[in-house]
């Protein structure tokens, strides 16, 4: 009954001073949802600077198979046949790190249309390969898995060779082309990469099915690699092990043996990747220790005064009979409400200003639940203490202290 | 007999000032009986207001004994007194200390919010009554800031009824308002007192005693004199007397 009271008159005082409560809202208001936009904005910037350098590959993982010795001379990687379908078939299937895989198989020859032809290399892929790569198509299509399975004369081509055998501007997809003397249509252009960090030319390729190249030109059964990404960077290393115990099971090695294959991540990629992250991080948390830091001593202030300025009131309220535990009530109550509405009211002001951003000005923005959840806590922690507190420190005064307090 | 409301027997109250010791009362001993109308008169620095801080339960005796319908005062906690005050006592301030931006109606049912024994029907029944007995029956729900000054000391008049204390408590209670106003404000203040209310009102306005049932007039924190006033001024003959407002 009591409590109903206060809790009537803790209601009635914030309805009654509509502007002080509005203005001790906006504090609570500006500094939630500037901490929620900061952090969307630093995060939606960490998201796609992460996504720019996962483009390079930065997830790829390369397996090939190991140098071996036979009859005391090292033999180069290539020679060994030791990578075969099943090693793929059994990744594939075991890893639980991997994302994308494929089987790959290479060989170089001529690409020749008409009077034209370009020496070039030809890679034998799944259609994930393009996954892999973190490549799309300038035009027309990808092989399917269909045609890997009847190991269809199809090619998808890079820009180098397009402008080597298609000079004078011709639409080069639904043309044919000869690889070696075997005709292959041509399906689609890759998107230009331009060269890697060793000086290739990564668009001087043709693609076709793995199954095609392997029969019709290499007449091989083994693979040359076999390439994969991992779920994310992170995961990338724990991949590698991963993977490396698969073809150890595979290979049927003992304890004793070397592994007869090389299992590689993009390892200084990764490490760019992790310390971007990292450093990103850092900064973020700095940005919002201080936003919140800012928006706490904002909401403290307007508190602390607010409260401070009503001594007075509270001096009248303890003289008609209020005990201290009932203005602490009041004070507390009214602390609650005001924070968690303005808690409430920044969190949308907050989601609503990252909508805006994200629409009106193209930036990439990213909304993280921790933002919403520590800067809302903070705030209403804040808020509640520093209305308590001043409230508390009046109600031991005396009444007649407070009720003289100018 | 009647019944004492009050009752003080060698009251002593000192303040600790730095190194000096202050006496603002020096043993005092005095009884208020029910139904009395007293002032309290001095000028500023005999000891009246720490009288008055002592006799509305907002203050402790440092010595002494102070009794309030029967209880003792003394020793009481914060809480207690708090108790006290919201059930015994109701006050009047100079400067009013009505609520802003509230309703008369409500400033005035203020004193029972905190009095859970009072239910909010009977709140709001006992505010209006108290409301029309200083007639502001018709401005219930009126705001301070909407009302006169003389009004606004009978919202605080009505506040300080509202809670059926044994004792009311003025303290310079027309010294914000103009003579006419403050005639106005004593005539229902004796209205009251023939009623049946205790009234005890602390004033330095000598003008203001002749309206009282009784004097106690302090001075250096010692009662000087203590008597009755057998030629009670009436405030609404005073007010008659006034020359008319041209309004």
């Amino acid at each position: 009954m009591r409590l109903l009271n206060v809790f009537k008159i803790a209601t009635k005082a914030i309805v009654l001073n509509k502007t002080r409560t509005l203005l001790t809202m906006l504090g609570i208001i500006i500094g939630v949802a500037s901490v929620i936009a900061m952090l969307a904005i630093g995060e939606g910037s960490k998201e796609s600077i992460r996504t720019s350098i996962s483009a390079m590959g930065s997830n790829m993982i390369t397996i090939k198979a190991g140098a071996d010795t036979r009859g005391g001379v090292r033999q180069e990687a290539s020679v060994m046949e030791s990578l075969t379908l099943s090693d793929y078939e059994a990744i594939k299937s075991q890893s639980t790190l991997i994302s994308y895989s494929s089987p790959v198989v290479e060989g170089r020859g001529q690409v020749i249309n008409g009077s034209n032809n370009w020496p070039s290399s030809i890679y034998g892929v799944n259609p994930e390969y393009l996954n892999i790569k973190v490549v799309g198509l300038q035009s027309g299509s990808m092989f399917t898995d269909a045609e890997v399975q009847t190991a269809s004369k199809v090619a998808v081509i890079g820009q180098t060779v397009v402008d080597n055998v298609f000079p004078d501007g011709q639409e080069p997809v639904g043309q044919m082309i000869r690889f070696n003397n075997i005709p292959f249509k041509v399906i689609g252009v890759l998107e230009e990469k331009g060269e890697n960090t060793f000086g290739q030319d990564q668009d001087d390729v043709v693609i076709a099915p793995y199954t095609t190249v392997q029969k019709r030109i290499l007449a091989i059964d083994h693979l040359n690699q076999i390439m994969a990404s991992a779920v994310n960077e992170e995961e990338a290393p724990n991949a590698v092990i991963e993977v490396s115990k698969i073809l150890r099971e595979q290979h049927q090695l003992t304890d004793s043996d070397t592994d007869d294959f090389t299992v590689r991540s993009m390892e200084e990629l990764i490490s760019t990747f992790s310390s971007t992250s990292e450093m990103l991080t850092i900064l973020l948390v700095a940005v919002a220790s201080i936003s919140l830091l800012i928006g706490g001593i904002g909401i403290m202030n307007i508190m602390y005064v607010s409260v401070k300025e009503r001594t007075k009131e509270i001096g009248l309220r303890m003289a008609v009979g209020a005990k201290g535990a009932d203005i602490l009530m009041q004070f507390l109550i009214e602390a609650i409400l005001i924070s968690i509405t303005g808690g409430v009211l920044g969190v949308l002001l907050g989601l609503g200003s990252t909508v805006f951003i994200e629409k009106f000005l193209n930036w990439p923005t990213s909304v993280a639940l921790y933002s919403i959840v520590i800067s809302f806590a903070v705030c209403a922690v804040t808020g509640i203490f520093f209305g308590w507190y001043p409230a508390r420190k009046a109600s031991a005064l005396d009444p007649i202290t407070a009720l003289r307090y100018e | 007999m009647t019944k004492e409301i009050i009752k003080i027997e060698d009251l002593k109250r000192q303040f600790t000032m730095g190194t000096e010791t202050v006496h603002a009362l020096r043993g005092i001993s005095f009884d208020i009986k029910e139904g009395e109308f007293v002032t309290i008169m001095g000028s500023s620095g005999s000891g009246k207001s720490t009288m008055l801080n002592i006799l509305g339960c907002l203050d402790q005796p440092t010595s002494g004994i102070y009794e309030i319908d029967g209880v003792s005062v003394k020793d009481l906690s914060r809480n207690e007194l708090a108790t006290i005050r919201n059930e015994k006592i109701g006050f009047i301030f100079q400067s009013y200390n009505l609520l802003a931006r509230t309703s008369a109606i409500e400033n005035v049912e203020l004193p029972l919010l905190y009095n859970s024994k009072v239910s909010s029907e009977e709140r709001r029944k006992r505010a209006i009554e108290a409301l029309e007995k200083v007639g502001l029956g018709e401005r219930l729900h009126h705001t301070p800031s909407q009302l006169s000054g003389g009004q606004q000391q009978r919202v605080a008049i009505a506040r300080s009824l509202v809670n059926n204390p044994v004792m009311i408590l003025a303290d310079e209670a027309t010294g914000n308002l103009d003579t006419r106003t403050s005639y106005e404000i004593m005539s229902l203040f004796q209205e009251l007192n023939k009623q049946g209310i205790t009234i005890t009102f602390v004033t330095h306005e000598p003008d203001i005693a002749t309206f009282s049932s009784r004097t106690i007039v302090l001075k250096d924190g010692d009662i000087m004199q203590d008597y009755k006033n057998d030629n009670i001024q009436s405030a609404a003959n005073e007010l008659a007397k006034l020359p008319k407002q041209d309004d």
